[in-house]
């Protein structure tokens, strides 16, 4: 079964050196995801034993407006963040990647975001923008009310802004990589064809930054539909329901209200939801491009 | 680039962004040295008043001091875990041919796209069924298992980089899997090692979702949560809140000083080719 050491070849490993990880990853990462798609088709309190309810949870949630509602703020905030953290990160990545030792030095202190706890980030937000004590009631001419977590506008603004100071250095990185990738030849053919710094930019580093930019929108796609901690924290999906975005919404299913079949199937709902925009993504441009990516790394 | 024109515009940007970050950290390390009348009454943006350092005694005193020894458990015990599973696992998938190490593989990969919050449910039951509710060993298993995936396509990834021939030199020895492993792949893999240390050891540090949902007692509370119930119990605090909140990032920052190039190594190559 296990084909080792063919002939005149070296020694190598049997499968018996992956078996502890494998192991060890199945029973607390695989085994509660099969139990997630099998409880989304139960009814549970975690006090008596799981029954099994059909397609009731899943009917259930597709009457339920807030559940909707949900599921189309996460989508929103998703794609907020992906549309506000790319173009900034892309710029900001091109930067960096020169070996000019001022943008060392920067880079260093830009990416110190990335280092922090979300739960730290959003605390420290939350109280630089609290609306007694923070900026907003000290600078009344900009703020107007100061209140920013009292309206949906401003409350998704204010997730949107602080997951972009959080992750555009993550993502920065990322394109900064590919960045020092680009062979330098294409820059010097450029120079003699008396292509500029913009054209450069467009015509050379943007296509050559595609599996970055795959890589990057997955991340944040992944990230941006199952956003948690930065929603309990800053807005505890308020005010109302209006910021209770689909990730938030189970936890409260689960752990305010004890329905854990219905937070089951929210959770998968979830995992669907983002594996089939991946590869959506990976579809649109290419599957053998990511293939090779994935191996890169 | 063979650039010599300086670039205006990007060095504008450049600043512009360097305040979006410096600022809010900054506006916080003053407010941590302030008393909390002198902070209400002058605000976030006023410039440093009287220096005091109250704040940061208090927070120690409410039970900080414990949240950080926890923290700092949890952390060791993660990377001791990922350091012990994961370098035989990237060993077997890079020179392995067997078809079952491919689907491990595979297996891993998808571990990539599922998020903690997706299995959050059935792990509370998991753990609890084990009696490991509230411990700091329910925190730290499954904090290991979602640190690996990461860990296991970097540390794979550096280990590809191991020339066939290395691996040839050493079995005309006649030297095992066992032997290459320990003499050859190891020593040649340290770069990949210490980036999946600082890779595990920061996930365990921020951890925040698994110990929410798998601990309520003080004597298990790790930083993060400390954090989220002082923001609800003393939120108009807000000095001591920010002098815990720096307080958790310390030692980030301390490894962030010495272990900067591999961190930063590691991220990189997840969008290079």
């Amino acid at each position: 079964m296990t084909r080792t050491a063919t002939p005149a070849g070296p020694a190598r490993p049997g499968f018996l050196w992956a078996v502890p990880a494998a192991v060890f990853f199945g029973l607390f990462a695989v085994v509660p995801l099969v139990m997630v798609a099998v409880l989304s088709f139960a009814h549970w309190d975690g006090l008596s034993g799981p029954e099994f309810a059909g397609l009731d949870n899943w009917r259930t949630l597709l009457d339920d407006p807030v559940m909707l509602k949900s599921l189309w703020l996460s989508v929103l905030l998703t794609a907020l963040g992906v549309l506000v953290q790319t173009p900034l990160s892309i710029l900001l990545g091109v930067w960096a990647a020169g070996h000019q030792r001022n943008r060392a030095v920067l880079s260093a202190v830009y990416f110190v975001p990335m280092l922090l706890s979300i739960a730290a980030v959003s605390v420290l937000w939350r109280a630089v923008l609290d609306p007694n004590l923070g900026v907003p009631a000290h600078a009344a001419w900009l703020f107007g009310d100061g209140n920013l977590f009292g309206s949906q506008a401003t409350a998704i603004g204010v997730l949107v802004f602080v997951s972009t100071w959080q992750f555009t250095p993550l993502h920065t990185l990322i394109y900064q990589g590919a960045a020092r990738a680009i062979p330098q030849v294409l820059y010097q053919a450029a120079q003699i064809d008396g292509a500029g710094t913009v054209r450069q930019f467009f015509h050379i580093t943007l296509p050559q930054l595609r599996n970055a930019l795959i890589t990057s929108v997955i991340l944040m796609v992944v990230g941006g539909l199952t956003t948690f901690d930065t929603v309990l924290i800053l807005t505890q999906g308020g005010p109302g329901s209006d910021t209770t975005i689909s990730a938030f919404y189970m936890y409260q299913k689960a752990f305010k209200s004890f329905d854990y079949g219905a937070a089951s199937a929210v959770a998968l709902l979830l995992v669907l939801v983002s594996t089939v925009i991946s590869l959506v993504v990976v579809r649109l441009s290419g599957y053998d491009k990511m293939r090779s990516t994935m191996e890169g790394l | 680039m063979s650039r010599t024109r300086p670039n205006f515009l990007a060095g504008f940007g450049s600043l512009v962004w360097l305040l979006v970050v410096g600022l809010p950290l900054y506006v916080m390390l003053v407010a941590t040295f302030q008393s909390r009348p002198d902070y209400a009454a002058n605000g976030p943006l006023a410039l440093p008043g009287r220096f005091t350092l109250d704040n940061y005694l208090d927070v120690l005193d409410s039970g900080f001091a414990q949240y950080f020894l926890n923290t700092l458990v949890v952390t060791v015990c993660v990377v001791g875990i990922v350091l012990l599973l994961v370098p035989p696992l990237a060993y077997t998938i890079v020179r392995s041919r067997g078809r079952a190490t491919g689907t491990v593989f595979r297996l891993f990969l998808l571990g990539l796209a599922i998020p903690s919050q997706a299995v959050i449910v059935p792990m509370f039951f998991v753990i609890s069924e084990a009696g490991l509710y509230d411990s700091l060993i329910g925190v730290i298993l499954p904090t290991a298992a979602f640190a690996m995936p990461v860990s296991t396509l970097i540390l794979s990834g550096v280990m590809r980089d191991i020339t066939p021939d290395l691996y040839e030199a050493m079995t005309v020895d006649g030297a095992s899997p066992r032997r290459v492993f320990f003499q050859l792949v190891l020593p040649l893999s340290r770069s990949g090692l210490s980036t999946i240390v600082v890779f595990s050891a920061l996930q365990a540090w921020n951890g925040f979702l698994f110990p929410l949902v798998l601990t309520q007692s003080a004597e298990t509370k790790v930083i993060t949560l400390g954090l989220y119930e002082f923001q609800t119990e003393h939120g108009v605090d807000t000095p001591g809140l920010l002098a815990a909140v720096v307080l958790s990032m310390l030692p980030i920052l301390l490894v962030y000083l010495f272990a900067r190039r591999s961190l930063v190594q590691g991220l990189m190559g997840v969008g290079g080719k």
